[in-house]
């Protein structure tokens, strides 16, 4: 469980800046071909996960033409590791947390950020202090939902780095583990019992910062 | 406060030079030119006249076909020599018909925005907080103020971003009247103190009496006049002159008050004014209107009379109006201008035409004390 944890906690800590940076130039930046990233950012969405861990395998795999880069480069290897299980986690969750983060920033008046440019901030400056503030429920919502899909995902997790018990077997491979042995029933009905348990606190944690937040910009309800 | 900015407003010399020739895609075009000196620039005229486009090229948000725009000497956007400050260097303070004060941080920290930002200036943030008011407030949430309120936390923002030209789009048009009435004192001091220039954009006219020294009119993306504001409601050639409430504004001082006879004397240049009794002390500017259609046009005194203002003047120019069947007659005494609305008949009974001297009687309660 404590590594189906740190798998996701990576999942998110990986994926969150790269879906923050996808969301922000979604939601506000017009260039040729943005129909097309918005596409690929979805496609783990429609995609069976078992051919988004395949894609992954192509891509990231020993021989792949990334992977073979790390490999060679930093002697970092994902396949079948720890870090590739929250790679596959983190893929497979993306398009979850940019959605929710995009939202977020789409709904900021744009008129502020404006405001801010007239006052003498830059790009990056008006993205720290106005447009990160203010989509910061969105990104909340969107880490911890993305933090959820990365405890459930199964298929892309089995499919890029394996069930290896202590390494790569999440909560989810765990359970299915489990069934697959004779007498394996308690422990799957414990497994799901925690299961269930990281969910719903995950639920209130949510429902809690997006109250908060929505306090301190003024809105009722 | 109040330093360099006295010279600075004194002086004539244009601080504003804008030019702007746009073609919109749709049909539709915009060529605006104008100069203003120091104090504030009205921008008047009616929705889609162009002048949130103007507003837009001040700011660098408009990607025009040739435009330039010079503030203080400094060339902001000059197409032709292919200059173009990014906005957020431009150092121009916006206020925007709605506020847009950040709402994840107190009115202190929005005040203190731009101030961070902005290279050390005259304009300090004691100061501003004192001129507009908004001391009780520092530390509140922008939902949790007013209209008015929030659009004085918008001003001082701006303000504190020391800007070389405080640009306002439109501030006070969200605001009932009660409000507006409410601002509009803390502008007109905010212009003598702080002698920073403004653009004032509006379709209001009371907004542009209460605070602009400078008018543009500007009608279908053309300028259609502009000169001080004096002069240009004292034009009977401008569509200003057509409204019903046309009438020319003057600068004058309380020189008299009579309260036994319950009147005032105000002086405007070589013109005596006498109004209903004013409050302020001798001495006092202040800015009156005189309706056009409230001014008769005599060339012998009348005996007789309870009208206490005859004012010699000399007539400078006849608009005739032959679809509302009306003549504006713009009249001159000295520097001062007023513009009289009467029948084209009259005009020949009396057979006035430019250099004539004529009488300009007005009725004390006539005359509209504006401030």
């Amino acid at each position: 469980m404590a590594l189906s944890l740190g798998v996701a906690a990576r999942s998110v800590g990986f994926g969150l800046p790269v879906a923050l940076g996808l969301a922000w130039v979604l939601a506000r930046c017009r260039f040729p071909g943005r129909a097309a990233l918005d596409a690929l950012v979805h496609l783990p969405m429609v995609l069976p996960p078992v051919v988004v861990g395949w894609l992954l395998l192509l891509l990231l795999g020993v021989r792949g033409p990334v992977g073979a880069w790390l490999n060679a480069w930093f002697g970092v290897r994902l396949v079948f590791t720890t870090g590739g299980a929250a790679i596959a986690c983190a893929v497979m969750a993306l398009p979850l947390m940019v959605r929710a983060i995009r939202l977020s920033i789409e709904a900021i008046d744009p008129g502020l950020e404006a405001a801010a440019r007239t006052l003498g901030a830059g790009r990056l400056d008006r993205f720290v202090t106005i447009t990160l503030p203010l989509a910061l429920p969105g990104v909340v919502s969107g880490g911890i939902v993305g933090y959820a899909a990365s405890l459930g995902e199964f298929g892309a997790v089995i499919t890029f780095a394996a069930n290896i018990p202590g390494e790569t077997q999440t909560l989810p491979l765990a359970i299915y583990t489990a069934l697959q042995t004779p007498d394996g029933e308690a422990t799957a009905a414990k497994l799901a019992l925690v299961s269930i348990g990281l969910a719903v606190v995950g639920l209130a944690v949510a429902e809690w910062v997006a109250r908060r937040s929505r306090a301190a910009l003024g809105y009722r309800r | 406060m109040g330093r360099a900015p006295v010279a600075r407003r004194a002086g004539l010399s244009a601080v504003i030079a804008f030019s702007l020739r746009h073609r919109w895609p749709g049909g539709g075009a915009l060529a605006i030119d104008f100069a203003a000196p120091a104090g504030a620039t009205a921008l008047f005229g009616p929705s889609g006249a162009g002048k949130s486009s103007v507003v837009a090229a001040f700011a660098g948000l408009l990607a025009a076909d040739a435009a330039r725009v010079v503030v203080d000497g400094v060339v902001l956007t000059d197409t032709e020599h292919r200059i173009h400050v990014a906005p957020e260097r431009r150092r121009l303070g916006l206020v925007f018909q709605d506020a847009r004060l950040f709402p994840h941080m107190r009115v202190r920290d929005n005040l203190g925005y731009g101030l961070r930002r902005a290279p050390a200036g005259d304009i300090r943030f004691d100061d501003v907080v004192e001129l507009l008011g908004i001391a009780a407030l520092l530390d509140r949430r922008p939902h949790t103020l007013s209209g008015g309120e929030r659009q004085r936390v918008a001003i001082g923002r701006a303000l504190l971003a020391q800007p070389r030209l405080l640009l306002m789009d439109e501030p006070l048009a969200g605001l009932d009247g009660e409000r507006k009435a409410e601002i509009l004192p803390y502008l007109a001091q905010l212009k003598q103190a702080l002698g920073v220039p403004i653009i004032y954009v509006t379709h209001a006219l009371d907004e542009v009496y209460a605070i602009a020294d400078t008018l543009v009119l500007i009608e279908a993306g053309q300028v259609r006049a502009t000169g001080p504001l004096g002069t240009v409601t004292a034009r009977g050639d401008v569509p200003l002159a057509a409204r019903d409430d046309a009438g020319a504004v003057l600068e004058a001082r309380v020189a008299e008050h009579h309260p036994a006879r319950q009147l005032s004397l105000l002086r405007s240049g070589p013109l005596a004014l006498w109004v209903p009794l004013v409050p302020g002390a001798l001495g006092a500017r202040l800015r009156v209107r005189i309706p056009a259609r409230e001014i008769i046009l005599a060339t012998e005194a009348p005996a007789g009379i309870s009208l206490h203002n005859i004012l010699p003047a000399t007539v400078v120019a006849i608009t005739e109006d032959a679809a509302r069947h009306t003549a504006m007659v713009e009249l001159g005494s000295g520097e001062a201008r007023l513009l009289a609305r009467i029948t084209p008949d009259a005009v020949a009974r009396l057979g006035l035409r430019p250099g004539v001297a004529v009488l300009a009687l007005v009725k004390s309660m006539s005359v509209d004390v504006l401030k």
